[in-house]
C-alpha cells in the first residue's frame, strides 16, 4: 500500500517514488524518536536556576577514629633515653606495653612521618630514616600486614621522600611509599575553628585501620614547634600556605580531625633554631630522647620543654588544643613511664 | 506568494531582529527585550554546554523549538533564520557571483569534497567539548556575528556617527582581529559563495548532521528533469538537487524549485531515499583527524597552566562568573557580556585566559571599572558562565551577608606611583570613590617634612582584603593614569576556592573578620 500524501499527482511516477509501509513507519519513527529524545533530554537536563558560584555548600568525608580502646592500666606516654636510634624507639614503645598493645594482626598501618623537606637525615628537618626503620619494624612483628608511608610535603615529594632516606627504608622493608598524587585527595569535614573543610590527602586512609604519627621534634619560625601535633598538617593539600593566617587555631583542630593510634615524636637529634627547615648541623642538638604516646597534646607538651627546652606559655596551639578538651598539656598528669636504655 | 518571497521576508526580519537585539542590548533601551534570543534558539550552543556540564541553563531549552523544524525539514535555519547565513548570502549575491552568468554560478554551487570541512571541524569541537573545553564559540554562526557585531563593528560605526551605540565611545581590546577575521570570512564569498556556512560554520555541521532523518525533503522527478543544471543556479547549500540531493547541504531555500524550468522537484513528505546521498560525506579517517585536533586543543590548551598554576593576574573575571575550568566549560565567547556592560570595563581575552579562552570576558580596569549595583552581564549570559546572580547576592547584603559579596579580585598599592606615598602630594581618590560600606580603601595621616622644609599633612592610603571586593574603581579612578598606583589583580576572587587570599575556612565572611578586628 502506498502511503505517499498527494498521490493522485504521483500516477505518472515510476514505482520506487514511493515508499511502503515499512519504511514509513522507520522513517518517521527516527524523526519521532529524535524530537521525543531531544524533549525528554532537554526536560531532564535543564537547570532553571542560577547558583552563586564559590558560595556552594560543601561537604567532606570524615575520617574514621583511629585510637584503640584505652587500658588505664598500661601508662599511656613514654619517654625513653638512649643513645642508639632504633633501641630507644624499641624502649619507648615497650614501655608503653610493646606494639602488640595497638597493632593487631593483619592491620594495615599509616605511618606519617614528616618529609616536608628536601634535606638530608642529618639536618634533622625530616623524620629520621632510623626512626622510620624501627617502627616499622616492629609494627610488623605485631602482625601487621601492610604499611603505607605517606605525606604531602612542601618541598618536591619525590625529593623528599629520596634524600631523607625513607625511600631506602621503604625499599628495604616492603613499605607502600604514596606520593601525593592528583587524585590522592577529598574534601574533609573539618568543623574546626575556622577551618570547616580542606581538601586532605585521603588515598592513604582508604585501607589503613591504624594510624601513627612519626615526627622529628623541630623549632618552627611562625607556630614556634613543629611536633606530632603540627605533623598531620602534611595530610591536607591546597593553598595551605593561608594557614599561616590562623596558624595557632589550625594546628589546634589537628587533634580533632586525626585521633591516631599513637605518636612517637623523635627528640634523638633537635633542630634548635632555624626550623622548620634548618640547614645547618650547628642547628641540630643530640637528645637522645624518644616519646611515645596517644595523646598528641601532651607529647608535644614534653617536647616542648624538655626537648626544645622552652616555655610552654608561649606555645599557643598545644594551650587551645587543650583548652578545647582535645588533650592534656598536663603530661605529668599522664601515666607515663621513663626509662632509660 | 512565491516562496523565495516568503524566504526573503523572513530573512530581512530575522536579520533586522538580530541586529535590534544587538543594538538595544544598552542600558539606556535595556528593558527586558529576550535579547539572547538567536543563542538560546542555538541548538549547538545548548547541546555543547550539555555536553560539557551535563546541564542545559534556563533559556537555553528555546533550542527545542528550533531542533523540531530541523528534525522535520532539515536546515531551514541556515537560509530562512540564521542572521549570519543571511549576511554571506546577502555579500555573496552583491560581491560574488551572485550576479554572474549562469554557466559560472552553477558551477560555483557545484558539491564540493572540501565542504565536508564543517563536519570535521564540528567533531573536533565535541571531543574538546567531551574533556571540557567549549570552543564551539569560535566559529558557531550567532556567537561569531555577535562578537563581531560588539567588538568591531558597532564601536567603529560609532567612531564615524558618535554617540550612536554609545554614550561615549566604547573600546575593545583586541576587536581588530575579529573585525579582520569577519572581512575574511565575509570576503570569501567572492571565491566560493556562502564559504563560511558551506565549509566552516559548526552549526550548519550540527543540524547537517541531524537531517538525514528530515521528513519533508526536496525530490527531483527524473522523467521530467532534462538535466539543464538550471537548479543549481541558486542553490546556496551545493546540495546537488540536480543529481543525488545532499539533504545535509540542502539549506531549504527552495530555489532550486523555482529555477527548474520543467517543474520536474519539489519538496516532498518523505520522498524515496534512493537517489539521495542521506548522510554527510565525512571519510571516517577525516573525523578521526577531526576528534585527535580537538583532543590536541584541549590537551595543549590545558597543560599550558593557563588556567592553573599559570593563571593570569589580568584574567578577571565578570560577577558571578563560576570558577575558571567550569567557565571553560561555559562561556562561548558571543561576547554579549561585553555588550551590555555600561562601563566597557568587560573585554574579549586574546591569549591572557590562555589557548582555550580566547575571546572569553575579562575586565580592564584602565578602560572601566565593574558597577557594584549592576549585574547586566550575568542577565546576558545565555550559558550561565556568568551566573544570573541578584544585586543581593552580588553585594552580599541581607540575606547573603553572612557569605559576604562577590570579589572579583584584590587592589594592591604600588607605592612608588601613589602621591600620598612617595610624591609628598595629597590625593585618595581611591578611597573616596570605593563603594563598599564599611569602605575597603582607608587611609591613616602623617604629617611629614617635605623637601622645602615646610610640614605637609597626607592621608596615606590602605587595602582591607577583607573588604576588597575587587571592583576596579580605585585603579580606574587614579590619577597615575598610565599605570595606576593601585591595580586588582585576580586573587581573592570568590569564585575559586583556590585562588582565595584570606584563610577563612572557604566560607567567606567579612563579617566576621570585622567583628574580630573590633573596627
Amino acid at each position: 500500500m502506498n502511503t505517499t500524501p498527494g498521490s493522485n499527482e504521483d500516477e505518472n511516477q515510476p514505482q520506487e517514488s514511493r515508499i511502503g509501509r515499512r519504511e514509513f513507519l522507520i522513517r518517521a519513527g527516527a524523526a519521532g524518536a529524535l524530537i521525543t529524545g531531544s524533549l525528554v533530554a532537554g526536560r531532564k537536563l535543564w537547570q532553571p536556576n542560577h547558583y552563586l558560584p564559590g558560595f556552594e555548600d560543601q561537604k567532606g568525608l570524615q575520617l574514621p577514629d583511629f585510637r584503640f580502646g584505652a587500658d588505664k592500666l598500661l601508662p599511656s606516654m613514654a619517654i625513653a633515653h638512649g643513645p642508639d636510634h632504633e633501641k630507644t624507639v624499641s624502649a619507648a614503645i615497650g614501655a608503653l606495653g610493646g606494639m602488640s598493645r595497638f597493632i593487631k594482626k593483619d592491620d594495615v598501618v599509616m605511618i606519617k612521618p614528616n618529609v616536608a623537606f628536601d634535606r638530608p637525615p642529618a639536618l634533622a628537618a625530616t623524620t629520621h630514616p632510623d626512626a622510620l626503620r624501627a617502627v616499622a619494624k616492629l609494627v610488623f612483628a605485631a602482625g601487621a600486614s601492610k604499611i603505607i608511608i605517606s605525606d604531602n610535603p612542601i618541598n618536591s615529594p619525590t625529593g623528599c621522600f629520596l634524600k631523607s632516606g625513607l625511600r631506602q627504608v621503604a625499599d628495604e622493608l616492603g613499605l607502600d611509599l604514596l606520593y601525593p598524587e592528583t587524585n590522592s585527595f577529598a574534601p574533609l569535614q573539618m568543623d574546626g575553628e575556622i577551618l570547616k573543610h580542606w581538601t586532605f590527602f585521603h588515598e592513604p586512609f582508604k585501607k589503613a585501620t591504624k594510624v601513627i604519627g612519626l615526627a622529628p621534634c623541630k623549632d618552627h619560625n611562625l607556630c614556634h614547634a613543629s611536633m606530632t601535633t603540627k605533623n598531620w598538617y602534611g595530610l591536607l593539600g591546597g593553598r595551605r600556605n593561608q594557614f599561616h593566617q590562623h596558624i595557632h587555631s589550625i594546628v589546634s583542630d589537628f587533634p580533632m580531625m586525626m585521633k591516631p593510634t599513637l605518636v612517637i615524636l623523635d627528640g634523638m637529634n633537635v633542630l634548635m633554631k632555624n626550623g622548620p627547615t634548618g640547614g645547618r648541623l650547628s642547628d641540630v642538638k643530640p637528645m637522645g630522647t624518644v616519646v611515645a604516646g596517644t595523646d598528641m597534646v601532651a607529647v608535644d607538651s614534653y617536647g616542648y620543654s624538655h626537648l626544645l627546652e622552652r616555655d610552654i606559655a608561649e606555645l599557643t596551639y598545644i594551650h587551645k588544643a587543650h583548652d578545647r578538651g582535645l588533650g592534656n598539656k598536663n603530661w605529668k598528669e599522664a601515666n607515663y613511664k621513663e626509662v632509660q636504655v | 506568494m512565491k516562496l523565495r518571497t516568503a524566504r526573503r521576508i523572513s530573512q530581512v526580519f530575522f536579520f533586522s531582529l538580530f541586529l535590534f537585539f544587538v543594538i538595544i542590548s544598552d542600558l539606556r533601551y535595556y528593558k527586558g527585550y529576550p535579547i539572547s534570543l538567536f543563542l538560546e534558539l542555538d541548538p549547538l550552543v545548548a547541546t555543547a554546554t550539555a555536553i560539557t556540564t551535563h546541564t542545559i541553563y534556563k533559556g537555553l531549552l528555546w533550542s527545542l523549538l528550533l531542533l523540531v523544524p530541523s528534525i522535520l525539514f532539515g536546515r531551514i535555519f541556515c537560509n530562512w533564520i540564521c542572521p549570519y547565513g543571511i549576511l554571506h548570502h546577502f555579500i555573496g549575491w552583491l560581491m560574488g557571483k551572485g550576479r554572474a552568468e549562469d554557466k559560472v554560478r552553477i558551477e560555483s554551487n557545484r558539491y564540493r569534497s572540501i565542504y565536508q570541512t564543517k563536519y570535521i571541524i564540528l567533531i573536533g569541537m565535541i571531543v574538546a567539548a567531551l574533556f571540557g573545553s567549549l570552543q564551539i564559540g569560535l566559529l558557531d554562526p550567532i556567537c561569531l556575528f555577535h562578537r563581531s557585531m560588539t567588538t568591531a563593528i558597532l564601536p567603529t560605526l560609532n567612531l564615524i556617527f558618535p554617540s550612536t551605540f554609545y554614550v561615549r565611545q566604547n573600546y575593545y581590546v583586541g576587536g581588530w582581529v575579529v573585525g579582520f577575521f569577519l572581512f575574511l570570512l565575509v570576503g570569501m564569498n567572492v571565491v566560493i559563495p556562502r564559504f563560511f556556512c558551506r565549509v566552516l560554520c559548526p552549526l550548519g555541521a550540527f543540524l547537517g548532521s541531524i537531517a538525514p532523518v528530515a521528513l519533508w525533503r526536496i525530490e527531483r522527478n527524473p522523467t521530467k528533469c532534462v538535466d539543464c543544471d538550471l537548479c543549481l543556479k541558486n542553490c546556496e547549500g551545493a546540495s546537488d538537487p540536480h543529481t543525488q540531493l545532499r539533504k545535509s547541504e540542502c539549506f531549504v531555500c527552495f530555489n532550486c524549485i523555482e529555477d527548474c524550468p520543467e517543474d520536474a522537484i519539489s519538496f516532498k513528505f518523505m520522498p524515496p531515499l534512493q537517489h539521495e546521498v542521506t548522510a554527510p560525506a565525512v571519510p571516517a579517517r577525516r573525523a578521526l583527524l577531526g576528534g585527535m585536533l580537538g583532543f590536541a586543543f584541549f590537551g595543549f590548551g590545558r597543560t599550558s597552566g593557563a588556567q592553573d598554576r599559570d593563571y593570569n593576574k589580568k584574567v578577571i573575571r565578570p560577577p558571578g562568573s563560576v570558577e575558571e575550568k567550569d567557565f571553560l566549560e561555559r562561556c562561548i565567547k558571543c561576547d554579549q557580556c561585553i555588550r551590555v556592560c555600561p562601563t566597557n570595563v568587560l573585554q574579549p581575552a586574546f591569549l591572557q585566559a590562555g589557548l582555550e579562552g580566547i575571546w572569553t570576558p575579562i575586565l580592564n580596569n584602565r578602560i572601566g571599572y565593574c558597577e557594584l549595583n549592576c549585574t547586566l552581564c550575568g542577565d546576558a549570559c545565555p550559558t550561565g558562565a556568568i551566573q544570573r546572580i541578584s544585586i543581593e547576592e552580588k553585594t552580599g547584603v541581607g540575606k547573603f551577608a553572612e557569605q559576604g559579596p562577590v570579589r572579583l579580585g584584590t587592589a594592591f598599592y604600588d607605592h612608588g606611583r601613589c602621591l600620598p606615598w612617595s610624591m609628598e602630594t595629597p590625593c585618595v581618590v581611591c578611597e573616596e570613590v570605593c563603594p563598599v560600606s564599611p569602605k575597603a580603601i582607608f587611609s591613616r595621616e602623617v604629617t611629614i617634612t617635605k623637601r622645602d622644609g615646610t610640614d605637609i599633612t597626607l592621608r596615606r592610603p590602605y587595602v582591607d582584603p577583607a573588604l576588597c571586593i575587587g571592583c576596579g574603581i580605585c585603579e580606574h579612578e587614579c590619577p597615575v593614569t598610565d599605570e595606576a598606583a593601585i591595580r586588582v589583580t585576580a586573587i581573592g576572587e570568590t569564585r575559586s576556592r583556590d585562588r582565595r587570599l584570606l584563610m577563612d575556612g572557604g566560607v567567606t565572611s567579612s563579617v566576621r573578620e570585622l567583628e574580630q578586628r573590633k573596627r
